[in-house]
């Protein structure tokens, strides 16, 4: 008896284990339903027509043979379709107007605006019905030019602005002279090409209207977002729309926003009164929902003989769409990386006639880092330094662009590790030196880095009678383990086993949980959740303060322990269930999350003191064929500080997937956009090369594991870091094995022919 | 998809039949392409002969050693046959290089040799394409065409054929055999497909009706010592952007037999009888086989996406062909 309390107590917490997750059982027997698997008696099936010019007006619509089309109900098309309201104008003060993926009102217009803009919706008995039926729209246009080709409009780039969020530039001292004087230098230009989202699950959405009433089964990653813009769009109150959205086959940045067909098959359902599924086909992905811009960037670096820097400009030119599309954070690395005195960074813009830009993992960061980090790789090289060396005389003691303190900066740490577990000293620095076979050996190294941020939350928690916990919060649990980290959370500060915690999330009807982006939304939560906790126990401990039979009676709630379900002080107090039940409660709830005006106030008070970030070391080794130039990628170590890591696994298979994707980056993917046409031309899996499990070798990751005294449980995300610096690992990797700096990505095998 | 009839025939003649009295039908044997194809709205018969059933699924031993392959064999177990392994190895290595698992599994040996081309531009609807649709033009001519075609191009089409299998069945001297109502014809695969001249939307020389029952490989001793070697923009699941079928024998630090096809450079399994040419009686050596990749390449017309191809195809030409003289290091 005595043993197995003394166990339980020195139980070791849930947060920094190794947890299954809690919705895996239901994804791998198929019992989880995603937004397309909701059956309704009477569903109709919606398909979209794409139009086939970049820009112009359709000036004729021939419905007669897909109207002919056995079980179509119904072809939409500006010319019949109900009018959605307008999208509605960004304000700072309502965060969900940033959730227009484009401005268009789609059916409400004869203007084309991109090259596969949807154009009408097809709504039939079946799906094939639907898309064989969409492929019989015939629509004639009236062309006007268009601009699509980002090489020839980027000479012509404007300045970005600032916003509150996102710097567009910095300027520290006199770059210019400074890199005129440096004794060494690097000056080069960079490109990225667009790339697009490929989540396994297509965008889908099923909408069902009651009157007034609207749900709509949605993968999304903004649950709060799609209901008010839907509300808006649709003209109905926002408590009179229901999103459910608890399953998301991956979204990373692509179900942010709110695309063409989430509102077409909502405008679907309301003109034929029946509940319509609308699944974006592969190809329709490409065409309607955003991907990451393309870039062209200059960075310049001047250095001292040692190699401590002089001078650090970084420019950029990106492409929104001109109806959406927003800024990419692409120089943001070089503000915090590395102490140089003169620094000028600057962001700009040009707008196409093309879908959109939206968010994909690490905006901005996941390309800036490829640049900056390439740089810094060929500066050691101009020096005949090493490269991890280069950049630990560079590590700055406060944020280089305006001298903020850092809230947590490992990066030495994470080097040395990470040089440790990679075997770095094994390398030959001399290019080409290192060979297998008919294999050029080669090893890179470069820095990630994202901001760490916080969104806000509201997460309720309820305790019953029976000991159960049940945290409630619209989270997005894309399949990273979002829902296991807070169930993890309130397990342990609520001192309960994890079996007695359920976590709901994923619905509308749940307290707003904060969006899933810029990996803050488990930081976020954890927030909400612990101040929740906290008032949860003090209502708890309310109870049984002057319960005459209570041993927690006269005792103070800062003394006790959350355990063994209940609370304890020493050996004496009582479970949770005990204490409802003398109080003949058969629950009680608790709710919180900071108010909009002043999360703001304090983010931005934040913002003023501290630099926030999760950053780490990848170092890659590859293989280069020395006849075809293939280039393999045959060891990966990443070593990361994200402050506090709350589930081993979860988050060791995030780290890795950030930098599989980021292998796509480096190697394979490119969205090819036809400069005559806009369209994209390999819209397919087939075509568009993501990595494929050959391309992906053994990945080993770690993380430093100290939390940042600055963040909800010391918490600094880690959704995106891991994608940051893998493009420049791989391509410093090359250089080292070839000799050959590869500047423009792709690194595909001819660029190194 | 368009509607259309489906056919299920019990035997070869009443397959032949099908196909010979419905204009717009077509054989499907395990409808990778032709059903992608029909999705797309690009092939619209209407009527689906179903070829699934059909006792064509054999590999068979032929007196002269060499061997015939059902046409609807699937590529994983033709792959998989231990006497292709043991003498035609480059042909097992080309089928494991192509596709997925799952579309081997699938994948006929006819269907594979008449699948169409990837190019982007043939599948986009919106897309002008000559072999889509004859006269409208060819958008990949200065379009997007790092992937097509560098040999027996025209100004009408420069897409390639994008089989593997294929490439090792023209090296191998491989011989399909068809059937149609007008009785049995024999082609050689170097010869099914055409260049594309003014008629790319002319792919095979082959009628419509006419269905492919067989592949016959003839003994090929040299190629026990061969291998293919596919180069493309991932390490698995992507179309070659060039690939080589070699196969050589070496005596005495001098070639005595050698055969040689490109795959990813023209509208057909490229048989490189020039180089092969060259290359038998002269020295094993790395000079040696770049002359005869370069005789091979010197007809060569390039774009500025795919030029680099020309390099590509002479590079691995001559690593492949250096793997083999050395006695073949692994892929
Ligand atoms: C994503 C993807 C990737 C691929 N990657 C590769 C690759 O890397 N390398 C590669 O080589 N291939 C690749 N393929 C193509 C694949 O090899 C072909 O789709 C397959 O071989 C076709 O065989 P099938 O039996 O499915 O043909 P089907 O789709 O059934 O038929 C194809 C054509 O052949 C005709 N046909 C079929 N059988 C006969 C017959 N017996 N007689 C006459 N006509 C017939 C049909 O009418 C049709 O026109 C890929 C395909 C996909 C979808």
């Amino acid at each position: 008896m005595t043993t197995k309390h003394a166990e339980v107590e020195q139980r070791a917490p849930y947060v920094g284990r190794a947890v299954d997750r809690l919705d895996g059982p239901a994804k791998v027997t198929g019992a989880a339903r995603y937004a397309a698997e909701h059956p309704y008696p009477n569903l109709a099936h919606a398909a979209l027509v794409h139009a086939t010019v970049a820009r112009g007006r359709i000036t004729a619509v021939d419905t007669a043979a897909a109207l002919a089309v056995r079980g179509v109900i119904e072809v939409l098309t500006h010319e019949n379709a109900p009018a959605m309201k307008p999208a509605p104008a960004l304000s700072m003060l309502n965060p969900s107007t940033m959730a227009s993926g484009t401005s268009v009102n789609y059916l409400a217009t004869d203007e084309v605006h991109w090259n596969g803009q949807p154009v009408a919706v097809v709504v039939a008995e079946t799906p094939e019905a639907a898309r064989y039926a969409a492929s019989l729209v015939r629509l004639t246009y009236q062309e006007s030019p268009a601009e699509v080709d980002f090489a020839a409009a980027e000479p012509n780039a404007v300045p970005q602005k600032n916003n509150p969020l996102q710097s567009a530039g910095a300027d520290k001292g006199d770059a210019n002279a400074a890199l005129a004087a440096a004794p060494v230098r690097v000056d080069l230009r960079f490109t990225t090409p667009p790339h697009s989202h490929n989540a396994i699950e297509p965008h889908a959405t099923t909408a069902v209207w009651d009157g007034d009433d609207l749900t709509v089964h949605e993968g999304t990653q903004n649950i709060a977002w799609v209901r008010q813009h839907l509300a808006q769009r649709f003209d109905v109150p926002a408590r009179r729309v229901r999103v459910l959205s608890p399953y998301v086959g991956g979204a990373f940045g692509g179900k942010t926003m709110i695309w063409a067909g989430t509102l077409l098959a909502v405008l679907a359902a309301r003109a034929t009164g029946r509940p319509v599924r609308l699944v974006l086909t592969r190809e329709g992905v490409f065409h309607t929902v955003g991907g990451r811009t393309p870039s062209t960037q200059r960075v310049a670096l001047g250095a001292d003989a040692d190699g401590r820097l002089t001078a650090l400009i970084h420019t950029s030119v990106a492409r929104t769409g001109r109806v959406g599309g927003g800024p990419e954070q692409i120089t943001s690395a070089s503000r915090h990386l590395y102490a140089a005195p003169n620094i000028h960074l600057r962001q700009n813009l040009v707008q196409l006639d093309l879908v959109a830009n939206t968010v994909m993992r690490a905006p901005g960061e996941s390309i800036g880092t490829f640049a900056l980090e390439s740089a810094m790789d060929e500066l050691a090289w101009e020096l005949g330094l090493d490269p991890i060396e280069l950049r630990m005389r560079n590590e700055p003691a406060n944020n280089p662009v305006d001298g903020k303190r850092f809230a947590h900066r490992m990066l030495r740490e994470a080097y040395a590790l990470g040089a440790e577990r990679f075997g770095w000293k094994e390398r030959d620095p001399r290019p080409g030196a290192m060979r297998d076979g008919r294999w050029l050996v080669g090893m890179g190294v470069a820095t990630a880095y994202h901001p760490a941020w916080q969104l806000p939350a509201k997460v309720g928690v309820r305790l019953t009678a029976d000991g159960t916990v049940v945290v409630r919060s619209s989270l997005h649990e894309m399949g990273m383990g979002a829902a296991t980290a807070q169930a993890q959370i309130a397990a342990d500060t609520l001192g309960v086993p994890m079996e007695a915690v359920r976590v709901e999330y994923g619905d509308s009807d749940l307290p707003p949980g904060p969006g899933a982006g810029g990996s803050g939304q488990t930081a976020s939560a954890a927030a909400a959740l612990l101040a929740a906790s906290h008032k949860l126990k003090r209502s708890v401990f309310a109870l049984a303060r002057h319960a005459p039979d209570s041993p927690l009676r006269g005792r103070r709630l800062d003394r006790l322990e959350a355990r063994d379900g209940g609370l304890y002080e020493g050996s004496a107090g009582e479970t949770y269930a005990a204490i409802l039940t003398r109080a003949g409660r058969d629950h009680l709830e608790a709710e919180a999350g900071p108010g909009m005006l002043g999360f703001a106030a304090k983010m931005l008070r934040d913002r003023r003191n501290w630099v926030k970030a999760a950053s780490g070391a990848q170092f890659c080794e590859v293989r280069v064929d020395q006849d075809t130039g293939e280039v393999r990628v045959s060891r990966w170590v990443g070593v990361f500080d994200v402050g506090t890591v709350i589930n081993t696994k979860t988050v060791a298979a995030q780290l890795r997937g950030g930098i599989v994707m980021g292998l796509g980056l480096a190697l394979s993917e490119e969205t090819l956009v036809d400069r005559r046409t806009g369209r994209v031309v390999n819209a397919s899996l087939a075509e568009n090369h993501v990595p494929v499990h050959a391309d992906v070798p053994r990945i080993d990751v770690d993380w430093l594991g100290d939390p940042d005294p600055t963040m909800p449980l010391g918490l600094l995300g880690v959704g995106e870091v891991s994608i940051t610096g893998v493009g420049a690992a791989v391509a410093n990797a090359v250089r080292h094995a070839t000799g050959r700096r590869i500047l423009d990505l792709p690194i595909t095998l001819d660029k190194l022919l | 998809m368009r509607p259309f009839d489906y056919v299920k025939p019990a035997d070869v003649a009443a397959a032949v039949r099908a196909v010979a009295t419905a204009p717009g039908a077509k054989f499907i044997g395990g409808g990778t392409n032709l059903v992608d194809l029909m999705r797309e709205g690009i092939e619209t018969p209407d009527t689906v002969v179903d070829l699934g059933g059909l006792p064509l699924d054999g590999v068979e031993e032929l007196p002269d050693g060499g061997l015939r392959i059902g046409a609807l064999v699937r590529n994983s177990a033709l792959a998989a046959d231990q006497r292709v392994r043991g003498r035609y190895p480059m042909l097992s290595q080309a089928i494991l290089s192509g596709a997925s698992a799952q579309l081997r599994n699938m994948a006929t040996v006819g269907g594979n040799l008449l699948q169409r081309t990837r190019c982007p531009y043939f599948y986009d609807q919106a897309a002008a394409c000559n072999k889509r649709a004859p006269g409208s033009g060819c958008d990949a001519l200065d379009g997007f065409n790092r992937g097509h075609a560098v040999l027996g191009v025209s100004e009408q089409c420069i897409a390639t054929h994008p089989s593997d299998m294929c490439v090792a069945l023209a090296a191998l001297d491989a011989v399909v055999e068809v059937e149609s109502v007008r009785g049995t014809r024999r082609i050689p695969v170097a010869d099914l497909h055409r260049l594309p001249g003014a008629t790319p939307d002319v792919e095979f020389e082959l009628a419509a009706d006419q269905l492919i029952t067989a592949v016959e490989l003839p003994p090929v001793p040299v190629a026990a010592n061969s291998r293919y070697r596919k180069v493309r923009d991932r390490a698995s699941y992507a179309f070659a952007l060039v690939s080589v079928a070699a196969a050589l024998e070496v005596r005495d630090g001098a070639v005595t037999a050698a055969r040689l096809a490109l795959g990813g450079v023209a509208a057909k399994p490229w048989r490189a009888r020039e180089a092969e040419r060259l290359l038998v009686g002269g020295p094993a050596s790395e000079e040696s086989f770049g002359r005869a990749a370069d005789a091979e390449l010197a007809a060569a017309t390039v774009r500025p996406g795919n030029a680099f191809k020309v390099a590509l195809a002479r590079a691995t030409i001559v690593a492949t062909l250096r793997d083999l003289t050395h006695g073949g290091s692994t892929a």
